[in-house]
């Protein structure tokens, strides 16, 4: 057992922040655009967009150490994130690097890469949440193409997206509902596709529902086999498995909350005097540090090449808890304070601690809820009977 | 980076594990917790024989020169056993006169304590006067069969004005009192000190300066702790898995319902969270000393809430059955009761990390 970098990983690290010291000043605007967008080049430029994925698609190269070592340190600095393309960076790249054609590849990985446009992701259905694989959108084919017929919902930012990672059922006869479940890649603007967003609690729209009417979908977009998709779907989302980002970004919002703590007061004198409060802000940060060594230790295990149990829902699990949690405490210290949101003279921090209170649904459903990733612990690891 | 165990010591795991299925079942553990003494000395013996007793001992004085992850793992084992033995106790006095003992000290204390000859506990709640200790320290662990106590005592007016002495069970002066605890494998007491003389040359490190050595002792005595009741809540936790696989009621084993499999899989995700916070404080012991306070308080105290809450649904998953005395994961709600206290509880740790992180 030793927590200690190797000499070549300390190096990495020092090349990292070397880089975060030139190109990320303190005062820096992260939020403007071309900020960003100037950021952006000069990371790619780094080979750290894609930084673990092979360098002959046009990835870094890096090893699980040192893409661990990168996310903590542009963390811890708040930088913006590295590349633009979100879910083609998370799900649908690996995705494609491990079950796509060379023509898919060559099309996509370097969009992505770029962050040319967004990719959504088509899996969950108005009928079909947390049981994902009773999904029934259809696809027949015909000849060169498949027509798709359907809805989609809850799909995350389809509404700027240029393509979308579907799973359609093409084989409805088949025994097993995880059978019969092809993956295809479908652009946006595609006759029959319609996007309608769906507003949330907090007032914002960053979801939709999808409805496919008679979407042609050229065969050449497959990806896999038909009937492979689910196979696809659960590689695809077991390559966003390193939670070392966000164990940092946890930290920084516990040094957010004790900073908040600081200038409330609780029943007349410092809410950092506050036993409870005092107590509640050390119990946040043992779930954290317990997040980050429970990453810590799945990624010996991967490194060991050993299979990693069941450490992405232990940490998803506390990670849903902290989130509900912490955005409540939060409210909590402004006690009556709290009532007023964004836009009130009363308002704290721009009401920035209310929308934290509200937003944790994306966090804590999307990906699969508390309940599922309890029965996955349950069914997967203790062997308990199986539900329903 | 490795956050793993090395083949060496999943091999002592294995080990120490075959050795207490084999000598000590839970059948042979209620039995030694009904004898005065409380635990086989036997089976001490043959744990001193093995080298087990003096794990963290140098080689130099008798040990086995392992380190506190080795040590980890050998308390997990006797934790997941409910293993009745002085060992912890023992295993805490030796590290008070490795960590502040001169050379002649640890040549005189140190190899007795790793064969097993001599037993050892910290005595450091309550205070007592000056180099001639007249009080009375509680909260012993194994005060009834420790022959070597390490006793902390105030040597001036200010807080933090402490020195550590080794005093015989002999000596003059000296009387013990001792009680089964609420876990019946464990053993506490009280230590009545009426004149004793701690020799100059029992002095552990500076008189007056010990304050340090004495927090480090508390750090590594609220990480042994947690190693014990990490293995013990995970031993309480396969058999109510077990009890919810075997145990039918309306058709289905038990643990097909949400009822039962949800509160099972979240007490799997706080059993893994304290082994990884308790393996980092064990690894800091040695190798990264400025963060032990911080992690020996996180690990005791998410494991002291974490082993509470085992304990409790424990009992509570296996119905009216959990109750009774014949079924043995009550002895594991007991020991629950036992680690919660010892080296402090969350309450405790949770305001040291508050203070720790500045608030």
């Amino acid at each position: 057992m030793d927590f200690r970098l190797s000499s070549q990983e300390e190096a990495f690290r020092d090349e990292v922040r070397r880089f975060l010291d030139e190109n990320l000043p303190a005062d820096a605007n992260r939020g403007d655009f071309r900020f960003v967008v100037e950021w952006n080049k000069k990371v790619r430029a780094k080979r750290w967009v894609g930084f673990s994925w092979p360098k002959e698609v046009g990835g870094g190269g890096g090893t699980l150490m040192e893409q661990v070592v990168l996310k903590e340190e542009m963390a811890k600095r708040k930088a913006p994130p590295l590349g633009a393309c979100f879910m083609g960076l998370a799900w649908v790249g690996p995705a494609i690097i491990q079950y796509g054609t060379e023509a898919q590849k060559q099309r996509f990985i370097p969009d992505i890469l770029d962050g040319a446009y967004q990719w959504c992701t088509g899996y969950s259905e108005p009928g079909t949440g947390s049981d994902l694989a009773a999904l029934s959108c259809r696809a027949v084919r015909e000849g060169d193409v498949y027509v798709v017929n359907g809805q989609k919902i809850w799909t995350s930012i389809a509404m700027w997206s240029k393509w979308m990672i579907l799973l359609v059922r093409t084989d409805a006869s088949s025994a097993s509902k995880h059978e019969g479940i092809t993956c295809l890649l479908m652009e946006m603007s595609t006759p029959g596709v319609e996007v309608r967003p769906i507003q949330n609690m907090s007032g914002t729209a960053m979801f939709a529902e999808v409805f496919l009417n008679d979407v042609r979908i050229p065969v050449e977009n497959r990806l896999g086999e038909e009937g492979q998709g689910w196979q696809v779907t659960v590689s695809a989302l077991a390559s966003e498995r390193s939670s070392i980002a966000e164990v940092t970004a946890m930290f920084r919002k516990l040094e957010e909350l004790q900073e908040l703590a600081k200038r409330c007061t609780r029943n007349g004198v410092p809410a950092t005097r506050d036993p409870r409060v005092r107590r509640q802000l050390a119990v946040f940060e043992a779930k954290i540090e317990a997040m980050r060594l429970n990453g810590l230790r799945s990624l010996t295990q991967q490194l060991r090449g050993e299979v990693a149990q069941g450490e992405t829902s232990v940490n998803k699990l506390l990670r849903a808890e902290l989130e509900v949690d912490m955005g409540d405490f939060a409210l909590e210290l402004l006690g009556s304070a709290a009532v007023y949101p964004r836009g009130s003279d009363e308002s704290v921090d721009g009401g920035r601690w209310q929308s934290g209170a509200l937003n944790w649904p994306e966090v804590v459903i999307g990906g699969g809820t508390p309940n599922i990733q309890k029965n996955i612990i349950a069914e997967r690891i203790l062997h308990l009977p199986k539900d329903g | 980076m490795d956050f793993g165990f090395s083949e060496e010591q999943d091999l002592l795991r294995a080990e120490v594990r075959k050795l207490l299925d084999a000598r000590c079942p839970l059948g042979e553990v209620r039995k030694l917790a009904e004898t005065p003494c409380g635990y086989s000395a036997e089976l001490w013996g043959e744990l001193a024989q093995l080298g087990w007793l003096g794990l963290t001992i140098p080689e130099e004085f008798g040990g086995a020169g392992l380190g506190w992850v080795d040590l980890v793992v050998l308390l997990q084992e006797t934790g997941r056993s409910l293993f009745p033995s002085p060992l912890v106790s023992t295993t805490l006095a030796a590290a008070a006169i490795l960590e502040s003992g001169s050379d002649e000290q640890k040549q005189r204390w140190l190899p007795s304590l790793a064969d097993g000859t001599r037993i050892g506990t910290l005595a450091l709640l309550e205070a007592a006067d000056a180099f001639i200790l007249t009080g009375e320290k509680r909260f012993v662990a194994d005060a009834g069969s420790a022959n070597l106590l390490v006793v902390a005592f105030r040597t001036g007016p200010g807080a933090h004005d402490l020195a550590l002495g080794v005093l015989d069970r002999g000596a003059a002066g000296v009387a013990t009192r001792s009680w089964t605890t609420i876990d019946a494998t464990k053993r506490a007491g009280t230590l009545e000190l009426d004149g004793a003389r701690v020799e100059k040359s029992a002095l552990l490190g500076a008189p007056g300066k010990s304050w340090p050595a004495i927090e480090r002792l508390f750090d590594l005595g609220a990480i042994a702790v947690t190693a014990e009741l990490t293995g013990a809540a995970e031993a309480a936790h396969a058999l109510t898995v077990q009890y919810a696989k075997d145990r039918l009621q309306f058709g289905h084993p038990i643990g097909k319902y949400q009822g039962v499999k949800h509160p099972l899989a979240e007490m799997y995700v706080d059993l893994e969270s304290t082994k990884s916070l308790l393996c980092y404080a064990a690894w800091a012991v040695a190798e990264s000393p400025g963060e032990l306070p911080r992690s020996a308080s996180l690990a005791k105290a998410y494991g002291s809430d974490m082993f509470a809450r085992v304990g409790i649904d424990g009992v509570q998953l296996h119905g009216a059955v959990g109750y009774t005395a014949e079924y043995d994961i009550q002895l594991y709600l007991k020991r629950s009761k036992w680690a919660r206290p010892a080296f402090g509880d969350s309450d405790f740790h949770y305001e040291r990390v508050a203070r720790l992180g500045g608030l």
